[in-house]
């Protein structure tokens, strides 16, 4: 039997598809459904504050997409992939990222069998929801500094993927120690196997935001007073 | 930032995926994680049955790794657009004006 299922594991990405109980499909999709309004709604009012800034959103989305298909090796002797929605969160805040994550998960259940229609909305919970707020916070507290871009979106990046370990534990508690036990396994799954891709990403990201500091001086000055990013 | 900082950064970031891949192939076969951690679901619970299919798959791994490969390139396409355009139009980048 799992012999049998095993190629179709190899395919997951965050939760797969139909692994998710119904109840808990809906609970996220209801959850992350005002996120991504919001979001909606910024994405539109962002995009008319003109220069090239409709381009400049899609770079973030590019960043996202790039990253998201970026399967790395780690420490712990599995692979995952960044998320690329630190990012976008410092520039544009957290809800613009939900509404890029949505498309990316969309693309990624469509056309690769990665995650999932009906896992849609948790893994929007934990990508494109849970780790931009994670990423936009500590960007926003840490002063907002090339340090405080690297901690953003690294810990952004871990904030997704304990995300995905507690979403896991919540809908499959070990039948011996609950979800707290089932937690402490997912988490050592995915969290440890996290850490250095969530260095990397940072990385990246620091990079990423160096170039767009010299390139995009006037898109960075039209987001300003918004909540987006300062120099 | 500096050429030497974007290469400083750039040799860190390369230097810890090889160092991860060395380490990682110590100790396991470097499956996916969500993979792992979907196995470990179906072992856990026994009578556990997805109850819904992805609609459509790639039909090899060979398949599966081209369309990563194209979403990679779509963003790196457009990101490198992005520095393109704006590195030969500096005009555009020093005024912002609403449309």
């Amino acid at each position: 039997m799992v012999l049998v299922m095993a190629p179709r594991f190899s395919y997951a990405m965050h939760i797969a598809e139909g692994f998710l109980p119904p109840v808990w499909c809906a609970f996220y999709l209801l959850l992350s459904l005002p996120f991504v309004m919001i979001g909606l709604r910024q994405l539109k009012a962002k995009s008319r504050l003109g220069g090239d800034m409709k381009l400049f959103i899609a770079v973030a989305a590019a960043y996202c997409f790039m990253l998201s298909a970026l399967k790395l090796p780690s420490v712990t002797g599995s692979c995952s992939h960044p998320t690329g929605t630190g990012f976008g969160a410092v520039i544009f805040g957290p809800f613009v990222m939900s509404v890029i994550s949505v498309v990316v998960l969309l693309f990624q259940a469509l056309f690769l069998a990665h995650g999932g229609l009906t896992t849609l909305g948790a893994n929007t919970f934990s990508m494109g929801i849970v780790g931009p707020l994670v990423a936009y916070g500590i960007y926003r507290l840490a002063g907002k500094s090339k340090i405080g871009i690297f901690l953003a979106s690294s810990l952004g990046n871990l904030a997704t993927y304990c995300v995905t370990a507690l979403q896991l534990a919540f809908a499959f508690p070990s039948p011996a120690g609950g979800i707290a036990a089932a937690a402490v396994k997912f988490l050592s799954i995915f969290a440890l196997t996290q850490v250095p891709l969530a260095i990397v990403e940072g990385i990246l990201t620091v990079i990423m935001m160096g170039i767009v500091e010299k390139y995009s001086v006037s898109e960075l000055e039209a987001l300003k007073g918004g909540n987006a990013y300062e120099a | 930032m500096k050429r030497r900082d974007y290469l400083m950064l750039s040799l860190l970031a390369l230097f810890i995926v090889v160092a991860s891949l060395f380490i990682g192939a110590e100790n396991g076969p470097l499956e996916g994680a969500d993979g792992i951690a979907m196995e470990y679901l179906s072992s856990s619970n026994k009578n556990l049955e997805p109850w819904f299919e992805s609609i459509w798959a790639p039909p090899s791994g060979e398949i599966e790794s081209a369309l990563f490969a194209l979403q990679t390139a779509i963003g790196g396409i457009i990101i490198g657009y992005y520095i393109g355009k704006k590195r030969n139009a500096p005009a555009d980048n020093s005024i912002c004006s609403p449309k």
